[in-house]
């Protein structure tokens, strides 16, 4: 049996669908490490952790900024739940930024009140956020050159 | 007999209010299109958590987990009433604290109440029913943060042994014209059945399907909470929105009336004084 060329991928959050199409190849962030996914990939269920979810359509690599969710993986669909996701594009640099250096500040002051486990993942949020952001706009410079 | 000046004072008394209703109906309908875009944009995410919890269900010994356990003797429930913080939106909030008091009739003395909105909190506030917590306008600028502190709360008190049953009773967004009171369980979560029936579909799973799935129920919880103030949200704007319709109709057939009054009686007056200027000629 051939294998099929594409997948179909779905990424939903609880505010709205983030992406919908027929893509070639897909890299998420699992609990467990970077799971790369192909069509034809087995059923799969797995936890998401912080991090950037990128997958190829049509030869072009798409960057989302994703934190906490689930991946279902069927042999010609994948639903991705994630609580927060991002496309690249919608990404606000500066902002994503901003909140690191807040976040660090606040890791770094020493005051008994701040959460710090929470903290430590706002952080890795804002990173994730500005990877996403930064390789999208690294991908269009090449292209262009 | 009232004179034309009274009439005139109330037919422009009505125009003001007419002018009111319907700046505030185009302000809700506005607001309706976004709360409206918001549900459907909810929907999708809702209905993927349900059919992956439905294929883990039908692979996972789910009668394990503490948020699906069934309790055999219900002692306290808890209920989340979910209202509107504004009033002018016919008996939407009416509608609401009447399901609320109905329910809490049926189980005297067990429930606590969870109040969102301020016309729930200030009914409330003056009767002798416990109310655990109170929160006013978060529905205006939802967002899934607020929805899932508030499901986190719910969830603690229920898994803590606090409570044997979580409720949620908010109104459901049928159509612009149309909303639904819902009431429905929140904990324990209903069992849910594969029902397509694929379960010889081997999963390959990166951790514990256990695990997956105990992370996997409080975030159902959270979307369900969410799911339903988004609705909530829609349908106030819904119903205030046609609240303000009727009332700007009725503003409109209440000028027409006393137009024509006043014409009648303006009419009356000037047949009076012909009449009178008629009979003096002739008298004279």
């Amino acid at each position: 049996m051939a294998l099929p060329e594409k997948i179909h991928l779905e990424i939903v959050t609880p505010d709205k669908q983030v992406y919908s199409g027929n893509v070639e190849s897909i890299l998420v962030p699992a609990q467990t490490g970077y799971m790369g996914i192909l069509p034809g990939h087995a059923p799969l269920l797995a936890e998401l952790g912080i991090g950037d979810i990128e997958f190829t359509a049509d030869g072009v690599t798409e960057c989302v900024a994703c934190s906490w969710g689930f991946i279902e993986v069927l042999p010609d669909r994948v639903v991705l739940l994630a609580q927060e996701a991002e496309l690249s594009s919608d990404i606000d640099l500066k902002r994503a930024e901003e909140a690191k250096a807040r976040a660090e500040k606040l890791l770094a002051s020493g005051d008994p009140d701040v959460d710090y486990a929470a903290t430590e993942l706002a952080v890795l949020r804002a990173m994730s956020r500005i990877n996403a952001a930064k390789s999208a706009t690294a991908r269009q410079t090449m292209r262009k050159s | 007999m009232a004179n034309v000046r009274d009439i005139r004072r109330r037919i422009r008394s009505a125009k003001n209010i007419q002018q009111i209703t319907r700046a505030m109906k185009f302000v809700s309908a506005a607001r309706l299109r976004r709360a409206q875009e918001r549900v459907l944009a909810s929907r999708p995410y809702a209905k993927q958590m349900v059919a992956v919890l439905r294929s883990l269900a039908a692979r996972v010994p789910t009668d394990a987990h503490p948020l699906l356990a069934q309790r055999g003797q219900v002692g306290k429930i808890e209920l989340l009433v979910i209202t509107a913080d504004r009033g002018m939106c016919g008996a939407y909030n009416t509608n609401i604290i009447r399901s609320a008091l109905e329910f809490l009739g049926r189980h005297p003395g067990q429930v606590e109440l969870n109040i969102l909105g301020k016309r729930g909190r200030d009914f409330f506030r003056r009767r002798p029913y416990p109310v655990r917590s109170e929160a006013i306008n978060i529905l205006q600028n939802l967002t899934f943060a607020d929805a899932a502190a508030i499901a986190k709360d719910l969830i603690e008190g229920f898994a803590g042994g606090e409570r044997d049953e979580v409720w949620l009773l908010y109104n459901e967004f049928k159509s612009v014209v149309q909303q639904r009171i819902v009431l429905e369980r929140l904990l324990p979560i209903e069992r849910m059945e594969d029902p397509e029936g694929d379960g010889e579909l081997e999963y390959i799973y990166d951790e514990p399907p256990e695990k997956i799935f105990s992370t996997l129920l409080p975030r159902y919880v959270e979307a369900q909470v969410f799911r339903a103030m988004l609705e909530a949200a829609a349908s106030e704007q819904g119903a205030r929105m046609s609240a303000m319709e009727a009332a700007t109709n009725n503003a409109a057939e209440m000028i027409d009336s006393l137009t024509l009054h006043a014409n009648k009686i303006r009419q009356a007056g000037i047949t009076n004084e012909l009449i009178e200027v008629v009979s003096g000629a002739g008298s004279l």
